[in-house]
């Protein structure tokens, strides 16, 4: 790692070192009952408990399962659902309020009708986690594409592109950005709504993890939980940044 | 002379809520082969309107608009088209983009001959540094000389030009002004520009048709006396100066006349 490469590192980790020592200093401060704040040592202690002995990767391994199922399933539904209403401007009149109405509504709000009509199982909290993937994507998916200018299909046009070589050629390059943000907007969402999906009668995950601690009062393995979610969030949030960065080297803005 | 593009009583209108707009009424010219010829007029006239229906993507409402004798019924190869807006792609290399028209299954170019091809037009738009770069790294001027390249690079016989070299600084303007004289010099084509510049038109047009305010008639057609190759000294030249001051006065009139109508509706070109 160079110097440059160091102080951004340094840099990104500042805050967190800020955060364990505002962590510890409202646990010192004496204004919240210390009982009620595990220390981030004590967190940290649980966490090797669980992992070495409660099969914590187990419970990490069942969400990011379900989440990455979700997202897939989501956008792969998103990606030409959301492409046909940018690109046709009657579909878009047609479906936009019946997706904005769907979109507004919260996934825990539907929870109950999922299990009605899909059970407890593993396919409950699929549709959970697919309704709100698909959502969040086909809105990212269809105002990018219909932000696409008519220049760009013009100028292969003039220079003999047929209706098949305009899509391969032209249309799919200028895709291909709306859909790695329509994942990450997807994986986002997603996470934030894990929890809600594994409320219903999850053996594993951290939603259920969670869940169960509350029942017990042990707050430091809800910190653990919380911790974990926002921890694989950010690193999948990296990886897609990462591979975004990759594809997209011609835009303007690098997001790397 | 054979008769390349023919403009046969071209009128275009659009149907707007507050009633008929009239861009381009009454056309009638022709375009022949190695002619270049120069559409000026006042902004917002109808110019390229003329351009955009000979490059088939806007039909007139009557009248004919005739290339090869056939009514232009869409877009193709034969018509290179630079736009105003330059539309390089910017998911590709320099290179890719030049190389694009030489993919498409239109222009039949084999695999092996497309390389060579790029590297010509890399070299003679003086872009062969910038290859592999990708078009965000280039400078305005690069950008037009890009697409000016991949529009040559299909080889089309006839070439569009709307505004191509408006948004530059006037060095690099006049720079490529000259780079496009030399490359018509070795490739002989058919060219139609659009242009608001009085001085580009005569410098680099063998015929300059004038078109009056919207809606766009021909309002003169003036033949220009210079024979190429030309330089810039003819700017020197007394009858350049002729020349410009009687289309300039010819411009200015019908841009006073488009600041007296009383517009409806603001509609760009």
């Amino acid at each position: 790692m160079n110097g440059a490469g160091l102080r951004r590192f340094g840099l990104g980790l500042l805050p967190w070192i800020g955060a364990i020592l505002l962590w510890y200093a409202v646990r010192w401060s004496g204004f919240v009952n210390v009982s009620l704040i595990p220390a981030p040592h004590q967190v940290a202690a649980k966490f090797f408990e669980l992992l070495t002995k409660e099969g914590l990767l187990i419970d990490i391994f069942a969400s990011t399962r379900r989440v990455f199922l979700g997202v897939a399933l989501g956008i792969l539904v998103a990606v030409p659902v959301g492409f046909l209403l940018g690109w046709y401007r009657p579909a878009r009149t047609f479906a936009d309020p019946m997706i904005n109405f769907f979109r507004a509504l919260p996934p825990i709000a539907l929870i109950p009708l999922v299990i009605v009509y899909f059970g407890v199982d593993e396919l409950a909290k699929l549709v959970i986690l697919f309704y709100a993937s698909f959502f969040s994507g086909v809105i990212v998916m269809y105002e990018g594409v219909s932000q696409i200018t008519p220049l760009y299909i013009r100028v292969a046009q003039t220079l003999g592109a047929n209706q098949a070589e305009i899509f391969r050629k032209v249309i799919i390059p200028l895709t291909v950005p709306h859909i790695l943000t329509a994942l990450r907007v997807a994986l986002g969402v997603a996470w934030a709504t894990l929890v809600a999906s594994e409320l219903i009668a999850a053996q594993r995950g951290l939603g259920a993890m969670i869940q169960n601690a509350s029942t017990y009062f042990l707050l430091d393995v809800i910190y653990v939980g919380i911790i974990c979610i926002g921890l694989i969030a950010l690193i999948m949030d990296l990886i897609l940044r990462k591979i975004t960065a990759r594809l997209l080297v011609w835009q303007d803005r690098a997001i790397a | 002379m054979n008769k390349r593009a023919q403009f046969d009583k071209v009128s275009l209108s659009f149907e707007t809520p507050k009633g008929r707009l009239n861009v381009v009424e009454d056309v009638s010219y022709d375009i022949n082969d190695g002619d270049f010829i120069a559409v000026i007029g006042p902004s917002g006239c109808g110019k390229t309107t003329m351009m955009s229906m000979l490059a088939g993507f806007q039909k007139p409402t009557t009248g004919n608009v005739l290339f090869d004798g056939r009514p232009v019924a869409g877009p193709g190869p034969e018509r290179g088209v630079i736009f105003q807006e330059y539309g390089v792609f910017p998911w590709l290399t320099v290179k890719q983009n030049i190389a694009f028209g030489l993919t498409l299954n239109a222009n039949h170019v084999p695999a092996a001959e497309r390389d060579a091809i790029c590297d010509h037009y890399l070299g003679l738009m003086g872009l062969s540094d910038f290859a592999n770069s990708y078009p965000k790294h280039l400078s305005g001027g690069m950008r037009q000389r890009l697409a000016i390249a991949r529009a040559y690079a299909v080889k089309p016989q006839f070439l569009l030009m709307d505004e191509p070299f408006g948004a530059l600084d006037a060095q690099t303007r006049s720079n490529m002004q000259n780079l496009l004289l030399k490359v018509l010099q070795t490739e002989g084509k058919t060219v139609m520009l659009i242009t608001h510049s009085v001085e580009e038109a005569i410098y680099l047009a063998s015929r300059i048709v004038v078109v009056t305010a919207r809606p766009a008639r021909i309002k003169e057609i003036i033949d220009v006396p210079f024979t190429y190759p030309r330089d810039e000294s003819i700017q020197e030249r007394p009858e350049f100066a002729e020349l410009r001051s009687h289309i300039r006065q010819l411009v200015m009139d019908e841009y006073r006349a488009q600041q007296a109508q009383l517009r409806p509706v603001s509609f760009s070109e």
